[in-house]
């Protein structure tokens, strides 16, 4: 599985990082989405789903195997 | 199909105080979407299911500035409001993205935990004052309001000594049975009151770790934004941050306390308290009539062209309902999980403050039960005053006891 990032679209509610906090944080200066892995491991297969699922604003996206 | 004399006037009335209004099923049952009037006498559609609802506001293609023709305000009074109102939830992107990008920082899920200690001092403080008075109190003054009006005004460098005040002119602002001039009247108040604080705060060299000093500092003095904006976002975040919290943590008193068995599994397990909170969220969803757009080109929505200029209303508060998404739906159940949940609007308006919201609201609830085990609510449902014509729903009063 691979994570894409849009941080152009993201409007910092941090959903994402409420969902999968080892992949997700947010900038401290702007909110924006911080990617912390690209590739998580089988374990943040579930998290990485809700996180892009809960995402308002389709700031991420999946690329499953 | 609805045929002329089948178009029902919105708001459509509640049957019972914690459900939506009946029609929303027969709405979401029908495969075509269906037809409401607005105060105005113009007509809107109304979308209830929870795929139409989510598409909707998470597509550039409806806008949500509120002076378009036919954008669907619920009352005369939030039509004067909204057509004044001159921030960013008043506005599409890219502008209104601008505005969000200044905001996010203040409102992190990081930042909001490390507030979590302060919320919940807060919350025993007002407890403690609870408990030394007695065996009784009304909930709403003595509780949920002051806590949400407290935190916001320490985020916001807003002195609490003026919480009364706030308090009024935000209701105001909610309210749908007042004369436009009434609601204007009361906004101008809040506006002159942040101008004030503002002035205030812009005088000093420092003028202060909060969200008005922020703004102050690094939007209004580089010249990003104007004082008048500055208040106007004030005014947004003073009025989003309590009025809207405190609603949430009386209704949901009152849901855990008609449902013993619910609260005894946040007993059993104070890690639920987060998982219930998701779900008392989605089963109140109190911006119930929040979700207005108009179509900016014709859009097929399931098989059912909407047109260029249409308003509409997408209602979070019938999908967060659906029995397609969340099963047995008008069912009180924090074991399931309710985090798809569109209480907090879904797509780029989606509230900035969701995470204060959380925070405050686990605290509360969980604070509240815990050291008042035997809290009652002293009247039936029946007996209880909701806000029917507001546009947060919630409690005027709840009277409670304990001992």
């Amino acid at each position: 599985m691979k994570i894409t990032v849009y941080p152009d679209k993201c409007v910092g509610v941090g959903q994402c990082v409420v969902a999968a906090p080892t992949l997700f944080s947010q900038n401290d200066d702007d909110g924006q989405v911080i990617q912390l892995k690209q590739k998580p491991d089988a374990a943040e297969y579930q998290a990485a789903r809700a996180a892009v699922r809960l995402c308002p604003a389709s700031a991420l996206a999946i690329e499953e195997d | 199909m609805q045929t002329r004399q089948d178009i029902p006037d919105f708001p459509i009335p509640r049957e019972c105080p914690v459900h939506p209004p009946a029609a929303y099923t027969t709405f979401q049952e029908r495969d075509e979407p269906s037809k409401v009037r607005m105060w105005n006498g113009k007509d809107a559609w109304i979308f209830t299911r929870y795929a139409d609802v989510k598409f909707i506001l998470a597509d550039s293609r409806f806008s949500i500035v509120p002076t378009r023709e036919n954008f669907p305000n619920v009352s005369a009074a939030r039509a004067a409001i909204r057509a004044k109102d001159k921030t960013f939830i008043s506005m599409d992107a890219p502008g209104h993205t601008r505005y969000r990008r200044m905001l996010a920082r203040e409102f992190t899920v990081k930042k909001m935990e490390a507030w979590r200690p302060r919320i919940r001092e807060i919350t025993n403080g007002l407890i403690d004052d609870l408990l030394a008075r007695g065996n009784r109190a009304e909930l709403v003054h003595d509780f949920c309001l002051p806590l949400p009006s407290l935190v916001i005004s320490e985020l916001l460098g807003v002195p609490y000594d003026s919480h009364a005040f706030f308090q009024e002119q935000s209701r105001y602002r909610v309210r749908m049975d007042i004369t436009p001039d009434v609601a204007l009247a009361a906004s101008k108040r809040m506006m002159d009151f942040l101008d004030g604080v503002t002035r205030d705060k812009e005088a000093l060299d420092d003028p202060g770790d909060d969200i008005i000093g922020h703004l102050i500092a690094d939007q209004l003095r580089t010249g990003e934004i104007s004082r008048e904006e500055l208040v106007g976002i004030a005014d947004l975040l003073i009025v989003a941050g309590h009025e809207t919290t405190a609603n949430m943590i009386a209704l949901s008193a009152l849901s855990l306390a008609l449902h013993p068995e619910q609260l005894a599994l946040i007993r059993q397990d104070r890690a639920r308290i987060v998982p219930a909170v998701e779900e008392m969220l989605r089963y109140h969803t109190i911006a119930h009539f929040n979700g207005s757009r108009v179509a900016l080109e014709d859009v097929e929505i399931r098989g059912h062209k909407v047109r260029q200029g249409d308003g509409i209303l997408a209602l979070a508060n019938a999908a967060n309902r659906d029995p397609a998404v969340f099963a047995c739906p008008n069912d009180v159940d924090i074991t399931r999980d309710a985090s798809a949940h569109i209480a907090f609007s879904f797509g780029v308006h989606q509230c900035l403050g969701q995470s204060l919201a959380r925070v405050e609201m686990q605290e509360a609830l969980a604070l509240l039960f815990e050291r008042i085990p035997d809290l009652r609510i002293a009247a039936t449902v029946d007996e209880l005053p909701f806000k029917g014509n507001v546009f947060v729903y919630g409690l005027h009063q709840l009277p409670v006891e304990w001992g």
